[in-house]
């Protein structure tokens, strides 16, 4: 066909869009709708995965986690009953595994906290001095003054912490927290250092923790039952992750006597792939916000197909008279598939606008304002094709059906 | 001796309603000479508005050939009868059948677009044949705006403006009173012995049938009667043409 033709046919399409123009508008919406939907939705999930990404990038990739199997996630127990960790380990690991770069005792409990007249209730690790090298802490050099403890003030059992920032805010209020005393269960701590902030996790925020050296906290304030939560190792590097778990999986099985074949009675858990299948689930997270969203474009185009239907019926005389004064089928065709692409692109167009706007809007909104979005031009290009598609689509049958009528009872039509 | 425009030879249209096969048509074999005034006449049900369809194109006849300008249309596929409407056949159709809410300009200049012609040289040629038909200066009204004869006479410069060498008219004065009919069968006679373009009218009315120069009467699908008539000016303009 000649581009002429087709341009002064897509002219007559666009005639008859323009006459009915309430209509015109109200089939677009449904597509508008639907892409703006999609947009915005997508653009969720993909705020949600990049957000998820850069605290796991925060947390350190090449970390790794030992626990107890009691303190298992979700898995079956074995009867044998499962052997505590104990923070003898910790040096052994370092000593007998060449692929781990640092490892950390870790003891957890959650305590009150009082400086002056303020109250506080969190949790405090007891940790190494080497614990912000594994789990990537920064000591906020704001404070002047500020350090994390060192390994004398490990040995020593010194009664000294470093504070997470929420803390700080919380019982100082922009006060210098370096040199005072809080009292963590009774106990003074004299805090050494305040934590650099590092935002909110799935779990709350992360910077409302204090931190003490491990014999300290395990001594002073859990008493004589303590109990390692788990060991926290850093491998030499990303690559070495594997090859770590690996050594410490054998070290444990030789201190525990586990016969081969046996199942471990602890876990090790990989920041590397915890942090894939966090994103995996944001990803299904994303699919499954596009998929509902879809659902409203799909929807918008069985709007077309209905409005393009009853717009060839209502202008089979129409169709009638031009057939008699020599258009082709194709001519037909194309002039009502112009109009349900005409339709469905306009509609994508300004859906693409309305997704996007919906998604920075987003964030005046209180409830989502913590929420990032991200409208990637992927998914931008990808609604569109989708509308495109739709019109094509549906307004295929219709066109059809237009282009395959009787000249003769097309003009009897009445 | 005019050239044969249309040579039907034994025609027939079957319809298939449901079980039953209906004939339309049983056997026409007819011929029309360039520049003809052919009226067809007949009752309700005879069988010539299935005649005029197929000799318009709109229709392929069941059996039978039939040559228009010794080319055989029947075996034509549909696009090729699409393009052969548009080039060679005007339709003058009893309820106007034109396009509602659009110019007069508009609905002439409708078939050039089917036949690829340029904007430009499309609406010239839609101006023209306006004027031929006495719609000069009216190019612009909306045909909800205008009377019934004027209607037609739009509908006739639309069948005009390709130029073609058959008009087909299907009752074109059913809708129009005696004095308009009057006027619109006059530029019919005219296009036909000034422009020497055949014209084919269908009709049950004898005075309009008048018009003609021969006039075939149809009943149950066959050809009845031909009634030739003997108008002196015809005849001479045949032998000079």
């Amino acid at each position: 066909m000649k581009i002429r033709r087709m341009l002064r046919i897509f002219r007559v399409s666009i005639r008859a869009l323009k006459r009915n123009k309430m209509r015109t508008f109200l089939t677009m919406l449904g597509i508008i709708i639907g892409v703006g939907a999609v947009i915005a939705m997508v653009s969720i999930g993909a705020g949600a995965r990049a957000g998820v990404e850069a605290r796991f990038a925060a947390m350190g990739t090449n970390m790794l986690t030992i626990q107890s199997s009691s303190r298992g996630i979700g898995g079956v127990q074995s009867g044998a009953g499962s052997m505590p960790l104990e923070v003898e380990l910790v040096e052994q690991i370092i000593n007998s595994c060449p692929s781990v770069l640092y490892a950390s005792p870790v003891y957890q409990t959650r305590v009150q906290v009082v400086y002056g007249n303020k109250n506080w209730n969190t949790s405090i690790q007891g940790v190494g001095a080497n614990f912000p090298l594994i789990a990537n802490w920064e000591i906020d050099l704001d404070y002047a003054g500020g350090r994390f403890f060192d390994e004398t003030d490990v040995r020593s059992g010194a009664k000294v912490c470093v504070i997470g920032a929420d803390i700080s805010t919380n019982l100082f209020a922009g006060a210098d927290p370096i040199g005072q005393t809080i009292r963590v269960k009774t106990v003074p701590f004299t805090v050494i250092g305040v934590l650099k902030a590092k935002g909110q996790s799935g779990f709350g925020s992360r910077d409302d923790i204090i931190m003490g050296p491990y014999n300290t906290v395990s001594k002073r304030l859990m008493g004589a039952n303590a109990q390692l939560q788990s060991i926290q190792v850093s491998a030499v590097n990303e690559q070495a992750v594997d090859q770590a778990q690996q050594e410490i999986t054998e070290l444990i099985r030789e201190q525990h006597k586990l016969m081969p074949g046996a199942t471990d009675d602890f876990t090790i858990r990989n920041m590397a792939d915890i942090a894939t299948s966090a994103a995996d689930a944001t990803n299904i997270l994303t699919i499954l916000l596009g998929s509902i969203a879809s659902i409203s474009l799909l929807v918008g185009g069985i709007g077309i197909m209905n409005i393009m239907l009853v717009s060839v019926t209502e202008r089979i005389r129409e169709i009638g008279i031009r057939m008699a004064l020599g258009a082709q089928e194709i001519d037909i065709l194309v002039q009502f598939l112009f109009e349900a692409i005409v339709l469905s692109l306009i509609g994508g167009i300004a859906g693409i606008v309305l997704g996007y706007g919906v998604s920075k809007l987003l964030h005046f909104i209180p409830t989502f304002s913590t929420m990032t979005t991200i409208v990637s031009p992927t998914s931008v290009l990808l609604a569109f094709g989708f509308a495109a598609a739709v019109g094509i689509f549906f307004g295929f049958y219709p066109a059809r059906r237009a282009s395959r009528l009787d000249p003769i009872e097309a003009l009897r039509y009445e | 001796m005019r050239p044969v425009l249309i040579r039907l030879e034994d025609i027939t249209r079957t319809y298939h309603v449901g079980e039953v096969d209906v004939d339309a048509l049983c056997g026409i074999t007819y011929q029309v000479l360039q520049g003809d005034f052919l009226g067809i006449m007949g009752p309700s049900g005879s069988g010539k508005s299935t005649l005029m369809n197929i000799i318009g194109c709109l229709d392929r006849p069941t059996n039978g050939s039939y040559f228009l300008s010794n080319e055989e249309v029947s075996k034509f596929s549909k696009r090729q009868l699409a393009i052969t409407r548009n080039k060679r056949i005007g339709f003058v159709f009893q309820s106007f059948n034109l396009l509602s809410r659009t110019t007069a300009l508009e609905n002439v200049e409708l078939p050039l677009l089917y036949a690829d012609i340029p904007t430009k040289e499309a609406r010239e040629l839609a101006y023209k044949s306006l004027e031929l038909v006495g719609l000069k200066d009216r190019e612009l009204r909306k045909t909800n705006q205008i009377s019934g004869g004027e209607m037609q006479r739009v509908a006739i410069a639309r069948a005009l403006v390709t130029n073609p060498t058959l008009i087909m008219a299907d009752e074109p004065t059913g809708n129009l009173d005696t004095k308009t009919s009057i006027e619109i069968m006059g530029i019919f006679a005219s296009l036909n012995k000034e422009k020497g373009i055949t014209v084919i009218l269908v009709t049950h009315e004898a005075d309009i049938a008048a018009y003609a120069n021969r006039v075939i009467h149809i009943r149950d699908g066959v050809i009845e009667r031909e009634d030739i008539k003997r108008d002196i000016r015809k005849i001479s303009k045949g032998e000079v043409s």
